[in-house]
């Protein structure tokens, strides 16, 4: 084996303690503070999903005032982008980008310590406006004014809570991308990498290139707010649509932030339970790297209706169809990935399939709405609501979750409970559709997104998508029972702990030691991972 | 003007018996253990020249999805269930790449996209031409009321939620919402116009950026401050029409409705007749409606 020396084992000596997590500069332990915190701030962010689909359980107010339930949706979507799926993928590239290119661990190991140990505070100022007079912000996650500075205390907060998670993801890109260009061990060229580390290479120049793009928005928010300044308002020679363009191009390439490396984990999981190389590997390098490309030339896209020239609606129109190309190629290359293999359906790859097939549903009402005369009925309605939470739950959170059941075994040593993994894919796959597909009827049928109360012809649906939501969010405690138990005991793991697993970090003992790769790996073991 | 099967028009539930509705019904079958009641799947067709061609368009994307879909899932499916490792499937692994299924699949989509473009880009000229029109109203958006001004002749008007649903959609109130004819989807005044006739509405705002939007008009537009935003409707049957602003724009977003009908052009002519102010005279608020017995009786200026 290419890694069983006892040497290591020597080092594998852990600092005991709160210190060690407070303190600790290693790859694996902070990849472990991302993801509980991710996960702490998905049940946070789920919470008050579940009171918005309380309150639109039937017509008429019943738990929240109007204020309350915007706060809601504005607060659920904040938490769920910045700090459960965002931070998640940090997660997922602290413990396995190291592992997968022979690196023995980030490239700045206490800019790494620091970018996390900011989001908690980040978090404890935007959830801390839920305490201050005038409560939480309202306007919706993306603050467009003039109604985001109609708000009081909180607005300064969760600007300054969105000026941290943005320099906490920019560190954390910036040592991705340091980590790969420089640590690879020799003989891991670039396109021997696993499309993880592709995928995340990709999204840490989009986070470089807009995170700072958003603060500059919100800081305008900030000085219109505060110091008298005029940039988003008409009455003072602004232009309140002009927020809405730099904030989009903040927010398209965001969201290919959330997916690309979901992408990437499903990159990975498809070929293992196939036993068959992923196929078109460079093609798939090629397609995120259009996609990562076209992602800053469609942000209108989402603006269609604020009334743009005849010549900008054409060009973002067709920019945006564009996306389906690449995308295209990445489900036909999943697909052949499948085809002639030999498949095997446990947990992690249970939910990639479930991702290709509701990511797909995402991208057909995707391209949709790109269609803009049709977008003007869908815009700001139900329909969108159902094709980004596809997207997004379905799509990066699924992933998410695969990825957790592909490495849980190289993280803690421990076989997870297939049978319990089995059934929280199920419920989860089940009420994730009772949940959202009702939603794009609703749309179609002209109910407007963001409103507390509806007319009564939309009750049945919006009652389906409210059983649907506590059912998906209760299967949800099931996915945390399973990884506490895992974290404390199980059935042992091999090294590889799937039969069609390849990869450095495969190579690799289970669980892997505190220190890994501190010898590179020799180009034997590289060419043997790198089967992709 | 407005009768109750005029106005279920507005409400979108024909959509149940068009071939889409059934297939995205089908699809969820697994969620509806009724059928009876369980309407409003699909975008209606709407009563305007251009709710039609959006309409069309919507259909002819969404079956392009469907057949895509059916080809790619049926890939997807027929690979889960032959090549299972269970049913002793040995691994083809040197099926790794193949360039000619691969620029297949680049160019194939690529003609169906511009296929789809061609349509949809004929469409959004049609919607974006303006001119020629033979009426023009100003919408005005506030937090929480639309002000609807006949600039031709000077009718000018607020237009707020319904008392009716006002009382019945505060929390506590007591009144159960199937109760209230068209809750939340009925106003004091209505705004009216003529059938036939190509009316265009300048939109903005008066203090955030609101949305108006009427589903069965086909289109929506931003109301922005500072702006003057422009679309037309041109509605080919009388009735009375429902909707909603569709931009949140604060509290009570969820509660400034839209309804407007359409009348025939000497309905429409005696209408405005009605209503014009007396010169000299801050404007009044147009007479009750006749056609509105849902709305609570206007008994005066409430909002001008």
């Amino acid at each position: 084996m290419a890694y069983s020396n006892v040497e290591t084992h020597a080092h594998d000596e852990k600092p005991k303690g709160i210190t060690r997590w407070l303190f600790t500069t290693n790859h694996k332990d902070i990849g472990t503070l991302y993801l509980s915190f991710a996960c702490i701030m998905f049940f946070v962010g789920g919470l008050m999903a579940l009171g918005i689909r309380a309150e639109l359980w039937k017509p008429g107010l019943q738990i929240f005032d109007p204020v309350t339930f915007n706060s809601l949706t504005t607060n659920h979507a904040l938490v769920m982008i910045f700090g459960a799926v965002m931070p998640a993928w940090v997660g997922f590239a602290n413990w396995m980008i190291p592992m997968q290119i022979g690196a023995p661990d980030m490239a700045l190991p206490r800019m790494n310590n620091y970018s996390f140990w900011i989001l908690p505070f980040a978090f404890m100022l935007l959830l801390g406006t839920w305490f201050v007079p005038g409560g939480a912000p309202a306007g919706g996650w993306t603050l467009y004014p003039p109604l985001s500075l109609q708000s009081g205390n909180n607005l300064p907060m969760a600007i300054f809570a969105i000026h941290l998670m943005g320099a906490s993801s920019i560190m954390g890109a910036i040592n991705v991308i340091v980590t790969i260009m420089n640590m690879r061990a020799p003989g891991m060229s670039l396109l021997k990498m696993p499309l993880f580390v592709w995928t995340w290479l990709i999204t840490a120049y989009l986070l470089i290139a807009v995170m700072p793009v958003l603060a500059g928005a919100v800081t305008m928010l900030l000085t219109d707010h505060f110091f008298g300044t005029s940039f988003f308002s008409a009455a003072g020679g602004g232009d309140p649509v002009m927020y809405q363009h730099i904030f989009w191009f903040f927010g398209h390439p965001e969201v290919y932030i959330l997916i690309l490396p979901a992408f990437g984990i499903i990159s990975e999981i498809l070929p293992t339970f196939s036993r068959k190389p992923l196929f078109g590997y460079e093609s798939m390098v090629y397609a995120t790297a259009s996609i990562a490309f076209l992602s800053f030339i469609v942000w209108a896209h989402h603006m269609f209706t604020v009334g743009m020239p005849l010549a900008g609606e054409l060009f973002f129109m067709l920019s945006t169809m564009l996306i389906a190309v690449p995308t295209g190629v990445k489900v036909f290359n999943w697909t052949a990935t499948m085809y002639r293999g030999s498949l095997s359906f446990e947990t992690p790859m249970l939910f990639a399939i479930a991702f290709l097939f509701l990511f797909t549903i995402g991208g057909f009402s995707g391209l949709m709405l790109a269609i803009v005369p049709a977008d003007f009925q869908y815009h700001d309605t139900y329909f969108v609501v159902a094709h980004f939470h596809y997207v997004l739950v379905p799509g990066s959170i699924f992933a998410i979750m695969a990825g957790v059941y592909y490495w849980l075994p190289k993280w803690t040593g421990h076989r997870y409970n297939e049978s319990l993994g089995k059934v929280h894919f199920w419920l989860s796959a089940i009420f994730v559709n009772v949940l959202f597909f009702p939603q794009h009827f609703l749309g179609l049928a002209g109910m407007p997104r963001r409103i507390p109360d509806y007319s009564t012809q939309f009750t049945d649906w919006n009652m389906v998508s409210t059983i649907g939501a506590f059912g998906f969010g209760l299967s949800q405690i099931l996915f945390v029972i399973v990884i506490w138990r895992c974290v404390r005991g199980g059935e042992k793991a091999p090294a590889r702990a799937w039969e069609g697993a390849h990869g450095l970090e495969w190579e690799l003992p289970s669980p892997a030691p505190y220190h890994t790769w501190e010898t590179a790996p020799d180009t034997a073991t590289i060419t043997r991972g790198a089967e992709h | 003007m407005s009768t109750n099967t005029q106005s279920s028009r507005s409400m979108p539930g024909r959509g149940f018996l068009r071939p889409g509705g059934w297939i995205a019904f089908c699809l969820l079958a697994l969620a509806s253990p009724a059928f009876a009641g369980w309407n409003g799947l699909n975008m209606t067709k709407g009563v305007t020249e251009l709710s039609a061609i959006i309409y069309d368009l919507h259909m002819l994307i969404l079956w392009v999805c469907v057949v895509i879909a059916v080809l790619v899932f049926g890939a997807m499916i027929y690979s889960i269930i032959r090549f299972r490792k269970s049913r002793g499937a040995v691994p083809d692994t040197s099926m790794v790449h193949s360039n000619k299924a691969e620029i297949i699949w680049t160019l194939i989509p690529v003609f169906i996209l511009v296929a789809m473009a061609i349509p949809a880009a004929r469409a959004l000229i049609k919607i974006e031409d303006t001119r020629n029109s033979e009426l023009t109203i100003k919408v005005t958006a506030y937090q929480w009321k639309w002000q609807y001004d006949y600039l031709d002749s000077g009718v000018t008007f607020f237009s707020t939620l319904a008392e009716s649903s006002n009382f019945a959609r505060e929390k506590g109130s007591g009144i159960d919402p199937n109760t209230v004819d068209h809750y939340l989807l009925e106003v004091d005044h209505h705004m009216v116009i003529p059938v036939d006739t190509k009316v265009r509405l300048l939109l903005t705002g008066n203090d955030v950026i609101h949305a108006w939007w009427v589903p069965a008009f086909g289109m929506k537009k931003d109301a922005i401050p500072g702006f003057v935003n422009e679309m037309w409707i041109k509605a080919t049957e009388t009735g009375t029409y429902r909707g909603q602003c569709a931009e949140l724009c604060g509290r009570d977003h969820g509660f400034m409705p839209i309804v407007v009908d359409v009348v025939s052009k000497d309905d429409f002519n005696r209408w405005l007749e009605a209503n014009k102010p007396a010169p000299e005279v801050a404007p009044s608020p147009p007479a009750a409606e006749p056609a509105a017995p849902a709305a609570a009786a206007p008994s005066g200026p409430t909002n001008s």
